[in-house]
């Protein structure tokens, strides 16, 4: 059985050495975020995620969902931990205080997430999904519909879900089939199937949120004729209390590859009772709003399982003995010595660990941004992080199961095994990579959208704050210097000639930008990490300098940095040959040659 | 009646532990530290109590180095109403002895005056197992030690111990000092909002010296070492030859 301890050290240092946070004294809520404060909620959702979580992730991964009659049964288990959870005030973390939510910035929610989701993905998907329906009708949904829907979905007594995949399409939502007609009195007949819908149906919650991407009867052609409505798996009285059956119904589960646990539905709509969030025709808007932050907590999942996925390598490595270390034997007492001594083996080790920490790091500065945003109004924040978003997504995703596999090999044979857990969470990992948006549509979105948003504004912002953090930095540490700042620089100028060459070769052919995408992503996302290493290196450097008492701590975070600025940054150089060669190669075969 | 809990700041029982170099004692600095667990009992048994409406205020104490103040708030957040916090060290290597302990609870006690004293049966860290003895001694309260069961009527309470060899159950006169063993119940999670809140529920501080109490240690730690490896196993043919084996080696 595989094990889980909660890494609230590391965080630690992220929210308070990295990142500063109560001297970010311009963000409403994070004046309250001392480190006591955080080392009490972080603590208290570790001993949740540690012994409540983790110990039902490969129970689910066994058992998963079952549907009979049209009910669909959770694991053994589930809805214990899910009562848990939610007596908890977990699921209310970073909810409107209106609606009964605790008010916490959505960073604490993010550091939380990160333990549950490693802790037990497919579980925690349900409280994820209601958080994202919450997150639509909180930004577009009436007043009436905020007060009938958030307050029970903020203690998740009802679930929430997404609703925009059909059979014939998932990523071009223009040509969903789901069809709206007004019944006279508000309401809409909803009628059309929708499929792998996540906590479509299950026992967890009393009644089950709905938002489901449907076409009004004079909805204009492809995309900007789609509409958003909530449909209540029980319809909801005047005095809050539940009703009778809405007429839709869970018709089928997936069999799939991982998150075992989660259900995976075919949902049917029979003229089911709908009511319009927002305005007709503008429910793409309304669900990009939940997206962006949806995107966000997948990048989060992906890395989540890799952390936890080396945790369980970390452990193997220093226990299992075989051969000898070349420098000298290390344990002469026993037959053989750990293969943590052996250079490859720490290099696999090393991968893992420097990208576990830098998506951290990454992904709660991405969740620092939406704080900013949403509480100070900071529109270059929101900028940024709106750019940021399918690189967390994407990037996060592709490397977080790219770890999983690293740590599955670290246990040789025994990563094969049902029985070490680690085939779990390269299973569990999979999905990350394809939901929430293929990674490919994440690199089109960075790179066809998101680039030239605002007029190329936020991709400057970006350059610019890494030339200024090395400005700021240089001449100090000479071993800094060549460490993480001549790296840093040498990768971002990667990232910007790439982004020059799609300048220059873009407009006159698009298929060279497309083409050089997903590249384009990997690229980004490695700056980003160097990024954070550089400045989270800093961070350790100012730590040790101010007498911190955790050498051996700071001096790992350090070395750890050092590695991946050294073995994973060059990466940038590929990248960015592989986009200068543009789309030619890519393209030559005709279709019917493959 | 008010409920009084001393709570004590040990290493995090998950945390490997490991011995200084020089064998002076258990590398304490930057290892997580946390509410020693039967202490967790005490305070989840006073909760109850009052929420079971037999007590009306619980009290908790914490008698160490400054950083106590969080094991505190811990117990604040499951439920406990105020806190004290008792300096008397500053280096998180410095174990105040029971009898110095029990010497500031009694203190405590003399200006809080509740009406039972709930606390571990012992800390994790050095598990001697004595403060609330000596604690009931100095008060010339009534103890019902390891308690496995609790229920208050009144003037008495009725303890069911874990002794050796199974349970027995006593009824003592109140107030009194009850020491709780591992089964006693199983301590809640702290909720969010409840965390939150202890942020603002009141927090005394005083020192040692403040209630005149001496802490100078008065045992002197000769050695600290790791126990011994494991020794490698060895493969035996049937149960006669394992009982022989044990016999020969002494085992049994
Ligand atoms: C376990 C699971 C849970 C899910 N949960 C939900 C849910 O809760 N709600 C929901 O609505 N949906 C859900 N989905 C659906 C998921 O979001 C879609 O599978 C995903 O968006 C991809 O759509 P698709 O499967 O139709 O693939 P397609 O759109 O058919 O794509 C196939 C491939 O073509 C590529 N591609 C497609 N179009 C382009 C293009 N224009 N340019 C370049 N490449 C392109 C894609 O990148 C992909 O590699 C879930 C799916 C799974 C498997
Ligand atoms: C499905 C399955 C089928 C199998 N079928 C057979 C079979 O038919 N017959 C058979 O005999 N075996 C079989 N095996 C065993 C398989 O060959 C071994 O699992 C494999 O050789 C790895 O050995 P190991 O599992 O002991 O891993 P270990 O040797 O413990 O290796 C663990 C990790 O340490 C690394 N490592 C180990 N030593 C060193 C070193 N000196 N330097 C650097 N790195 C090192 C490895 O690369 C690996 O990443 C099978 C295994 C599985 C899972």
């Amino acid at each position: 059985m595989p094990i889980y301890t909660a890494p609230l050290k590391d965080q630690q240092f992220i929210l308070h050495d990295v990142l500063k946070i109560t001297a970010q004294t311009d963000v409403p809520g994070y004046d309250e975020l001392d480190r006591e404060t955080t080392e009490a909620i972080l603590g208290e959702a570790a001993k949740l995620a540690e012994n409540v979580l983790a110990p039902l992730n490969a129970v689910g991964d066994e058992e998963g969902c079952t549907l009979e009659n049209g009910v669909v049964r959770t694991p053994k288990g589930f809805k214990d931990a899910f009562d848990q959870v939610r007596d908890g005030g977990w699921t209310a973390l970073d909810c409107d205080p209106e609606y009964g939510g605790q008010g916490l910035p959505y960073l604490v929610s993010t550091a939380v997430g990160e333990m549950f989701s490693s802790a037990n993905m497919a579980f925690n998907m349900y409280q994820g999904l209601t958080h994202g329906a919450y997150n639509a009708i909180h930004a577009h949904g009436s007043d009436d519909q905020k007060r009938t829907y958030l307050p029970k979905m903020v203690t998740c007594e009802w679930g929430g879900t997404m609703n925009l995949t059909e059979p014939h399409c998932g990523t071009d939502l223009g040509l969903i089939r789901t069809k709206a007609v007004p019944n006279g009195d508000g309401s809409y007949a909803i009628s059309g199937q929708k499929i792998w819908i996540s906590a479509g149906e299950h026992d967890m919650c009393d009644n089950i949120i709905h938002l489901v991407l449907a076409k009004l009867p004079d909805a204009p052609a492809g995309v900007k004729g789609i509409s958003l409505f909530i449909v209540p798996k029980f319809m909801v009285n005047d005095d809050g209390s539940l009703g009778e059956r809405n007429s839709l119904s869970c018709g089928g589960l997936e069999m799939k590859m991982g998150i075992h646990g989660n259900a995976t539905c075919v949902m049917n709509y029979d003229g089911a009772t709908g009511f319009l969030v927002g305005e007709a025709h503008k429910g793409m808007r309304a669900m990009f709003t939940m997206m962006n932050e949806a995107r966000l907590g997948v990048g989060l999942q992906g890395y989540a399982q890799g952390a936890v996925a080396y945790q369980n390598a970390l452990g193997f490595a220093q226990d299992r003995l075989q051969g000898r270390d070349v420098t000298g034997t290390k344990a002469p007492e026993k037959p053989a010595d750990p293969i943590i001594v052996h250079p490859d083996v720490r290099r696999n080790l090393m991968d893992q660990k420097s990208f576990v920490e830098g998506a951290r790091a990454f992904t709660f500065w991405g969740a620092s941004l939406i704080d900013r945003s949403h509480r100070a109004h900071d529109a270059d924040a929101e900028g940024l992080v709106s750019l940021m978003t399918p690189v967390i997504k994407g990037f996060l995703t592709d490397k977080g199961f790219e770890t999983t596999v690293l740590a599955q090999q670290t246990l040789g044979g025994s990563g094969f095994t049902r029985e070490w857990g680690l085939e779990q969470f390269v299973r569990d990992a999979r999905i990350t990579m394809i939901y929430e948006g293929t990674n490919g549509i994440q690199s089109l979105d960075l790179v066809g959208r998101k680039l030239g948003q605002d007029g190329g504004k936020h991709v400057m912002a970006f350059f610019e704050m890494v030339k200024s953090f090395i400005a700021d930095h240089k001449g100090q540490d000479a071993d800094f210097d060549k460490q993480f700042l001549d790296p840093l620089k040498a990768a971002s100028k990667d990232l910007q000639a790439a982004g020059m060459y799609f300048m220059q070769n873009g407009m006159k052919n698009p298929n060279n930008a497309l083409a050089g995408s997903y590249d384009f992503m990997h690229l980004f996302g490695h700056v980003c990490l160097g990024l954070m290493w550089a400045r989270m290196a800093w961070a350790a450097r100012e730590a040790l300098a101010a007498g911190a008492g955790d050498t051996e701590f700071y001096e790992t975070k350090q070395a750890t940095g050092r590695y991946y600025m050294a073995r994973q940054l060059p990466m940038t150089g590929t990248h960015l040959a592989r986009i200068q060669s543009g789309a030619d190669t890519v393209m030559a075969l005709d279709a019917a040659n493959f | 009646m008010k409920v009084l809990v001393p709570v004590k700041r040990v290493i995090d029982y998950n945390v490997k532990v490991r011995v200084k170099a020089d064998g002076s004692g258990v590398d304490l600095a930057n290892v997580k530290m946390s509410m020693n667990p039967f202490d967790e009992i005490a305070v989840e048994e006073a909760i109850r109590l009052k929420e079971a409406g037999k007590a009306d205020e619980v009290v908790a104490v914490s008698i160490g180095v400054k950083q106590a103040q969080e094991t505190l708030r811990t117990a604040l957040a499951m439920g406990a109403d105020r806190a004290i916090l008792i300096v008397a060290a500053d280096d998180v290597h410095t174990d105040i002895e029971p009898l110095a302990v029990a010497k500031i609870l009694a203190k405590v006690i003399e200006d809080e005056k509740p009406g039972l004293v709930i606390c571990g049966k012992q800390a994790i860290d050095n598990d001697l197992g004595a403060t609330g003895q000596m604690l009931s001694a100095l008060l010339g309260w009534s103890q019902a030690t390891y308690a496995n069961k609790v229920d208050i009527d009144g003037e008495n309470a009725v303890v069911t111990r874990e002794v050796d060899g199974g349970l027995q159950t006593i009824k003592v006169k109140m107030p009194t000092v009850i020491t709780t063993d591992l089964r006693l119940n199983e301590p809640r999670y702290a909720s969010l909002p409840n965390i939150m809140k202890a942020k603002k529920k009141p927090l005394d501080e005083k020192t040692a010296a403040d209630l005149g109490v001496d802490v100078t240690p008065r045992l002197t730690v000769v050695e600290t070492a790791e126990p011994a490896g494991r020794a490698a196993g060895i493969m035996v043919g049937s149960v006669d030859e394992l009982v022989a084996k044990l016999k020969e080696t002494g085992a049994v």
